[in-house]
């Protein structure tokens, strides 16, 4: 699914202030209904996640956390059952899962009169039967179930999408007889970068030289493909060559401009892929 | 020295004679004694000779070229009219070639300026300070210009020579005039330089794109002149001071001249008025004809030449090239400045009348100079040759010739084809040299790993912005590159990095363009083969072609073209003193390795059996080295000199005697003497010559007045003077080996920092050592390694020649003529390594004269099979026996661990007794290598030596190769087999540790799916992502028409059977939760809290235990990590069913027996957690139900199990009447 830039706005524009809830998704979906369902949610997750980081600091001034604290006190009181803290996340148009970490963070913090350790929080999100409060339990568990862009959930989603497709890229590999080394033997090896795969004999797809694949699970928008390049693909062809990535659920077209410097994109697995022949003489 | 020439007009004295004179060799047989009488009496004069000859050529040249490009001459000689001084030293102007370092220069200069521009530098006695265009001129900027300013940003039209200090010479006329004569110039400071040749290049082009080396901008201004403030000239150079001085200086040399001769036994003439030299800028650019009919003196010219073209050959120019280029710029000259008629009318033989007085005259004189040099011009690259043998002057003039050349051109393959560099490859990264065993810390590997990263980012950010306008290397990447410089704490970071950078360098300013990639043994570029990016490489040839020529003339600076620039410009903005030392060491290092590579030897008993191909690969291969020497060179002096370059002028006299003194005693920074001596004892000058000519052109002021670079360059001039091209015969140096000398030895005498009158002073000296390049043994010089392209390549201003001929044709500026653009045809990335020689005793010099009578080539089959085999040997012992050691170290491991229980030891103690226990397995390494190499060298030698190599020669060869092998191997095994068995273990037992720290039972055995599974089945994202809406369904909130079908979870279970089972793209994170949801579904199920879509919104009991059912099924049989089951008892599940009303307790019940019975959890387990759900405040009743349920879960427990099953599925449920009780 490559998407020009204006379309890719067009989407974009449409996920402004929309909190990442089911019935979010289900709209969008409605909306576009000619764009896949994965990449729709691969856009909404990262604009998404855009507007976190761009709003993460005021939700972390110490009166702001004060005041989600007494809203969520106050509310809770009033109606433990009420879905006080994700209604509070989206008013105040934040995730449910950070807020839920937020205002987790602020009562450990209060019972035990020290901060509690990253650790402890983590593991009272992955299982919320752990906190000690059964009302605050079950809002914590309602925000992460409820929230689609953040969680330990939807970390685990991701992951697992990010896996099933370095799983089926290995499969590809093989079924077209290509000889690769994977992230695991080139970290025995001593590598410092690792793309997932690197062919032990180099191809051409649309003929450009490839030497190694990155397979990324997502979209790719300008914001990531960005930070992609300067933390992983330029690195990759810093020490392997030219390469291939494949964004899976598409990326914006206009960013496939490196392709002579070395980094092709694209939304699939190619199919014109020439190798090197061996010559008989 | 006029008195040489006259007499040589008057026919006094044989040409031959002369010049044999000249060369100081011993006087011929045929000499007749009143020739030896007369060049007796001229003795002193000898060395003058040439000086005067080149610069009296230009000075009568000045009249008649005032279109052509300008012809510098480094030729001191002024004083050649001065006989009666004959002692003085050689002085006098060479057009200038612009300095390398120049900087812009201050307005307040202005007034030298002009003389420092026109006049070029100036060597002569006296000392510098006294000199015109010392100080301001020269380099004098504000300051802020970085020494290198001028390479990158050649100034515009030529450049202020720079003086250098000489002690003072009382003889010399223009430093010390005579009491009485005009001081030179005002302030009597300035001293231009009359030996220029004021021929600028046609008109556009000094306009559009002005000269910046040896530029020698015309002398304007007419003799009577006035000094005028404004610049009047049409070059807009702001001459006018200068020019005054010139002419002052001119009238005075001529009044001294005229003293002379009248004391001399010559004949005197009236000296006469030199034409005014204004260049035409309005006429028009026609071509007067040219007419052998009207050549005014053609004896005079025949003699001229041939003494003139004599000189050439006997190499007594400094630059054979420069002197072709002059002769060329005569051949096309397009019309001439009128003469006034007195100078035309006196003697015709005299010297005094003008040598050239038309065209014709000029014409003759170059076709009949290039008769004589018909054997080089035959050696130019097709091109040159075409456009020569095309010209129709030249036709006219010599019909003989034009059909030689005709001929030389039909007959030539000498295709010099411009190629193009290839955008950036980066350097990959090799685990035996990158990895984190070769970093001293983890800190340190990672930051190498960024610093690999910034370096990258850097150059493509040059490559995509270095030609934009107003783009500043330093502005735009300074402040990077030393921020990443600074994180190089550790020395071992520094050779890591320099590793890189040398890496970069040789791969991005020599790898090929073209074909010729497959060199070395180095598997060939695919890139190529594919021929991909041709596209690409076809735009930025169009860009190029497009873009002006960066040829600064036919002697330009040392520069740092395309890419080279940007490592020069990043070793200027990294400043960084450790970087520099540890780049002289590796450059130094590699340039002595790559020196002393043996290259291959032409042997006359291999040539019939090799054939042309293998010929090819030599001479690409040598030319790989060749390139690779020079680039590696050209910055090691760019770094070894640039503490000692700097933008201001030459020391002093005084402050140069101390510098002096200390420079000497700093050892050179590779000890090129020495390696320059072995080149040329070995027959190898044509490979280290020209590197060692890149290495010296960076050389500062001061370092030829060291003894021992003096030395070099004394060795190195009389090596030029021996290069004589018309020697020919058995073990003389090949033809273009000579030319590729002379070329580039022609260039370096060319540079600035070269003392000007170095070439001309030196052969008074007494040699270093002998030069002998009779080759008497057969050494590298005598193999025709170099071709035209290589020549080209080394040389592009060479490629001036073709482009004075092209614009002649096209009747325009040289802009249209082709370009010579930097070839560089090779690549050269690793050269194969050498073996050291290691082997010693008997058996190694048994060995050394077996290969001795034995083609060289089976030699390097030997040492490459051995060095190769012994490689893989220590490979297949890394990958078997330690690989084995490893795996029984784990195992080790997990016995430990199941012995100390899950904590285990200390890792760094199990470690000491993992190893204790299987190091000494090591010992098997040496036994396995040497059987390694026993069985696999052989067949290797087998197969590269020739099918009819003699069986006896067979045999010793693969015994040697074993031999070499083996001893490779167990060297390097034994030394460190120790070690690379504890590292590995370590590793593995660090890995192991990691990996079962967290999740110890996620890395138990698993079960991958069967053979008949073709993994279809949906992924575990989809199921974990439909597990989560179903969760947050009912967890809420939802919109009133939300809700699951009793169907959808149904085949949701289904689904999650069908994932489980098929392991494919199932990793332990995703199971995990999977396992987790199941578990969280189920008590959503017992809790009755599943929002159903069809009335009455809730599942019929039956629905949820078949539900139930379906989970403890995959539970027990299709997950393969833990459960975590006990949350189903957790507060906040059991939670659940207290916000139910009414409350019903059986499906729990159910659950938990079931649980029981497949043996999920055990009743203990339960039990404990049913008596911690007490502890859990509850509101109203619960408490008391919660416990009747765990009395009756207890009280079932002493039943025996079918029986209340069977009670279980017939009876109603108890928790409901519980509940309802």
């Amino acid at each position: 699914m490559i998407l020009t830039k204006a379309q890719y706005d067009e989407i974009a524009q449409c996920l402004i202030s929309v909190p990442p809830t089911r019935q979010s998704l289900r709209k969008l979906k409605q909306r576009f209904p000619s764009q896949s369902q994965a990449t729709l949610l691969s856009i909404f997750s990262q604009e998404y996640q855009k507007h976190i980081k761009r709003t993460h600091s005021k939700h972390h001034t110490s009166e702001a956390i004060e005041s989600y604290y007494q809203r969520y006190l106050d509310g809770v009181v009033k109606n433990g059952a009420a879905p006080v803290l994700l209604e509070l996340a989206n008013e105040v148009e934040y995730a449910p899962s950070l807020m839920a970490r937020i205002v987790l963070e602020r009562y450990l913090q209060e019972r035990d009169e020290t901060p509690p350790s990253k650790s402890v929080i983590n593991s009272m999100l992955r299982d919320p039967s752990q906190i000690p409060d059964g009302v605050l339990a079950n809002q914590v568990y309602q925000c992460i179930v409820n929230d689609c862009c953040y969680g330990p959930l939807v970390d685990c989603i991701k992951h697992a999408i990010g896996h099933e497709h370095e799983v089926l890229l290995r499969d590809l590999l093989l079924e077209k007889n290509l000889s690769f080394l994977d992230e695991d033997q080139l970290r025995a090896k001593g590598y410092d970068k690792t793309p997932d795969f690197i062919l032990q004999v180099p191809v051409a797809v649309e003929g450009h030289i490839i030497h190694w694949i990155e397979s990324k699970a997502s979209f790719g928008d300008e914001c990531s493909h960005h930070a992609y390049l300067h933390d992983q693909f330029w690195s990759y062809w810093n020490r392997f060559g030219p390469g291939l990535v494949i964004y899976w659920y598409g990326f914006i077209q206009e960013l496939d401009c490196n392709r002579e410097r070395g980094i092709l994109l694209k939304a699939c697995f190619p199919t014109d892929i020439v190798t090197l022949c061996h010559s008989t003489a | 020295m006029a008195a040489v020439l006259e007499s040589l007009l008057r026919e006094e004295v044989s040409v031959v004679a002369a010049v044999r004179w000249v060369a100081r060799r011993p006087q011929g047989l045929e000499e007749s004694p009143g020739e030896a009488a007369a060049l007796r009496a001229l003795q002193p004069l000898r060395k003058d000779f040439v000086p005067f000859l080149l610069n009296f050529l230009r000075e009568q040249s000045g009249r008649v070229l005032p279109q052509g490009p300008p012809t510098p001459a480094k030729a001191p000689g002024a004083a050649a009219a001065l006989p009666g001084r004959p002692e003085g030293p050689a002085r006098g102007g060479r057009g200038a070639r612009s300095q390398l370092f120049p900087a812009p220069e201050p307005p307040a200069a202005a007034t030298e300026a002009p003389l420092a521009r026109r006049g070029g530098r100036r060597r002569g006695a006296g000392p510098g300070r006294e000199r015109g265009g010392r100080g301001a001129p020269e380099d004098g900027s504000g300051g802020d210009s970085p020494p290198w300013a001028g390479a990158r940003r050649p100034r515009g039209a030529g450049s202020p020579g720079r003086a250098l200090s000489d002690p003072p010479n009382l003889s010399n006329l223009e430093e010390f005039p005579p009491v009485g004569s005009v001081p030179p110039g005002p302030a009597g400071r300035t001293k231009p330089s009359r030996r220029i040749n004021p021929t600028p290049v046609s008109e556009e082009r000094s306009l559009s794109k002005p000269k910046t080396c040896f530029t020698s901008p015309p002398i304007s201004c007419v003799p009577s002149s006035q000094p005028s403030a404004l610049d009047t000239s049409p070059w807009g150079l702001g001459l006018p001071p200068g020019c005054r001085s010139l002419q002052e200086e001119r009238a005075m040399l001529r009044k001294e001249r005229s003293k002379q001769l009248q004391q001399s036994p010559t004949p005197t003439c009236p000296t006469p008025e030199l034409g005014p030299l204004i260049p035409s800028r309005t006429g028009s650019l026609a071509a007067e004809a040219a007419d052998p009919a009207r050549v005014s003196s053609r004896k005079r010219l025949e003699v001229v030449a041939l003494v003139y073209s004599s000189c050439i050959a006997e190499n007594l120019v400094p630059n054979l090239f420069l002197e072709l280029f002059f002769v060329l710029q005569l051949l096309t000259v397009r019309r001439m400045v009128a003469a006034k008629d007195s100078d035309l009318e006196p003697s015709q033989d005299s010297l005094e009348s003008p040598l050239f007085q038309s065209i014709h005259d000029c014409v003759f004189f170059a076709v009949q100079v290039l008769e004589h040099q018909f054997q080089v011009l035959s050696y130019l690259d097709k091109g040159t040759l075409k456009l020569l043998a095309e010209n129709e002057r030249l036709m006219c003039f010599s019909p003989a010739l034009q059909g030689r050349l005709r001929a030389a051109y039909e007959g030539s393959v000498a295709k010099v084809s411009p190629t193009m560099t290839p955008s950036a490859q980066a350097v990959s990264f090799q685990p035996e040299t990158d990895n984190r065993a070769n970093f001293s810390s983890d800190r340190a590997f990672h930051t190498f790993k960024k610093q690999r990263d910034v370096f990258y980012e850097v150059l493509r950010e040059w490559e995509d912005r270095h030609e934009e306008p107003g783009w500043d290397f330093e502005k735009g990447l300074g402040s990077r590159i030393r921020a990443m410089m600074s994180q190089l704490s550790a020395a071992c970071s520094h050779s890591h990095f320099v590793r890189l950078f040398q890496k970069q360098l040789l791969q991005m300013c020599q790898s090929p363009g073209g074909a010729a990639s497959s060199v070395l043994g180095e598997a060939p570029d695919v890139l190529n083969m594919l021929g991909a990016d041709k596209l690409g490489r076809l735009r930025r040839l169009q860009e190029r072609l497009a873009a002006p020529p960066s040829s600064g003339g036919p002697c330009p600076p040392p520069t740092f073209p395309g890419c080279q620039g940007f490592f020069k410009d990043f070793i200027l903005s990294a400043s960084s003193f450790q970087f520099n030392q540890h780049l002289m060491d590796s450059l130094s290092l590699k340039i002595q390795e790559l020196n002393g590579l043996p290259l291959p030897q032409h042997e006359p008993g291999d040539e019939d059996g090799e054939s042309d191909v293998d010929w090819q690969g030599e001479r690409r291969q040598f030319a790989a080295v060749l390139l690779s020497l020079r680039l590696l060179a050209k910055f090691l002096g760019f770094v070894a000199f640039l503490p000692y370059r700097g933008p201001e002028p030459p020391p002093s006299r005084e402050l140069q005697d101390s510098i002096v003194a200390l420079r000497s005693q700093v050892p050179p920074v590779l000890d090129v003497r020495a390696l320059l001596q072995q080149g040329l004892q070995a027959h190898r000058a044509v490979l280290t010559v020209p590197w060692l000519v890149e290495f010296l052109s960076f050389a500062d002021h001061i370092v030829p007045l060291l003894d021992y670079y003096r030395s070099v360059f004394t060795v190195l001039l009389r090596l030029y003077r021996s290069l004589v091209l018309s020697q020919e015969g058995e073990g003389e140096m090949c033809f273009l080996n000579k030319l590729l000398l002379l070329a580039v030895l022609g260039w370096l005498f060319q540079i600035p920092t070269v003392p000007e009158d170095f070439f001309f002073l030196e052969e008074c000296q007494v040699d270093a050592f002998e030069v002998d390049t009779a080759a008497s043994e057969h050494g590298l010089d005598s193999v025709p390694v170099v071709d035209q392209q290589l020549l080209y390549t080394c040389c592009p201003y060479i490629g001036e020649l073709r482009k004075l001929l092209a614009s002649w044709v096209s009747g325009s500026s040289g802009r249209s003529g082709g370009f010579v653009r930097k070839i560089t045809p090779t690549t050269t990335t690793s050269l194969g390594a050498q073996l050291p020689p290691s082997s010693q005793g008997l058996q190694a010099q048994l060995a050394q004269a077996f290969f001795h009578n034995q083609p060289p080539s089976l030699r390097r089959t030997v040492e490459f099979v051995a060095e190769r085999i012994g490689s893989n040997c220590v490979k297949h012992i890394k990958a078997t026996l330690v690989a084995d050691l490893v795996r029984q170290a784990e195992s080790l491991l997990q016995e430990y661990r199941v012995a100390q229980g899950q904590e285990g030891g200390d890792p760094a103690q199990l470690l000491e007794i993992l190893c204790s226990q299987l190091c000494p397995s090591g010992a098997h390494a040496l036994a396995q290598g040497r059987e390694f190499c026993q069985r696999k060298s052989p067949g290797a030698v087998r197969a590269l030596l020739p099918e009819e190599t003699p069986a006896a020669v067979l045999s010793s060869a693969e015994s040697i190769a074993v031999g070499l092998a083996t001893e490779k191997a167990c060297a390097w095994l034994s030394a460190n087999i120790t070690a690379l068995i504890r590292r590995e273990v370590k590793a593995a037992v660090s890995r192991t540790l990691r990996a079962q720290g967290p999740e110890p039972a996620a890395r138990g055995e698993r079960r991958g799916c069967s053979r008949a599974c073709e993994h279809h089945a949906p992924l575990p994202s989809h199921l974990i992502s439909e597990i989560k809406d179903v969760l947050s369904l009912a967890v809420g909130p939802r919109d009133p028409d939300e809700g699951v079908s009793p169907e959808h979870l149904e085949q949701l279970l289904g689904q999650l059977r069908q994932t489980l089972r098929c392991r494919q793209f199932l990793c332990p994170p995703a199971e995990q939760h999977l396992a987790k949801c199941s578990v969280e579904l189920a008590s959503l199920l017992v809790a009755d809290q599943i929002p159903i879509l069809a009335a009455p919104h809730r599942l019929e009991r039956g629905q949820a235990r078949r539900l139930l059912l379906m989970l403890l099924s995959l539970w027990k049989e299709d997950f393969q990590g833990p459960i975590p089951l006990q949350l189903l008892l957790s507060p906040r599940n059991v939670g659940l069913l207290a916000d139910t009303r009414p409350r019903e307790w059986d499906l729990l019940l159910f659950l938990l027996r079931e649980l029981v019975e497949k043996g999920l959890m055990d009743r203990m387990e339960i039990e404990t957690c049913l008596g911690s759900l007490h502890e859990t405040p509850w509101p109203g009743d619960f408490p008391e139900e919660l416990a009747t349920l765990s009395r009756l879960f207890l009280a079932e427990l002493h039943l025996p199990e079918p029986q209340l099953r069977a009670c279980e599925l017939v009876q109603p449920s108890r928790g409901t009447v519980l509940a309802q009780s």
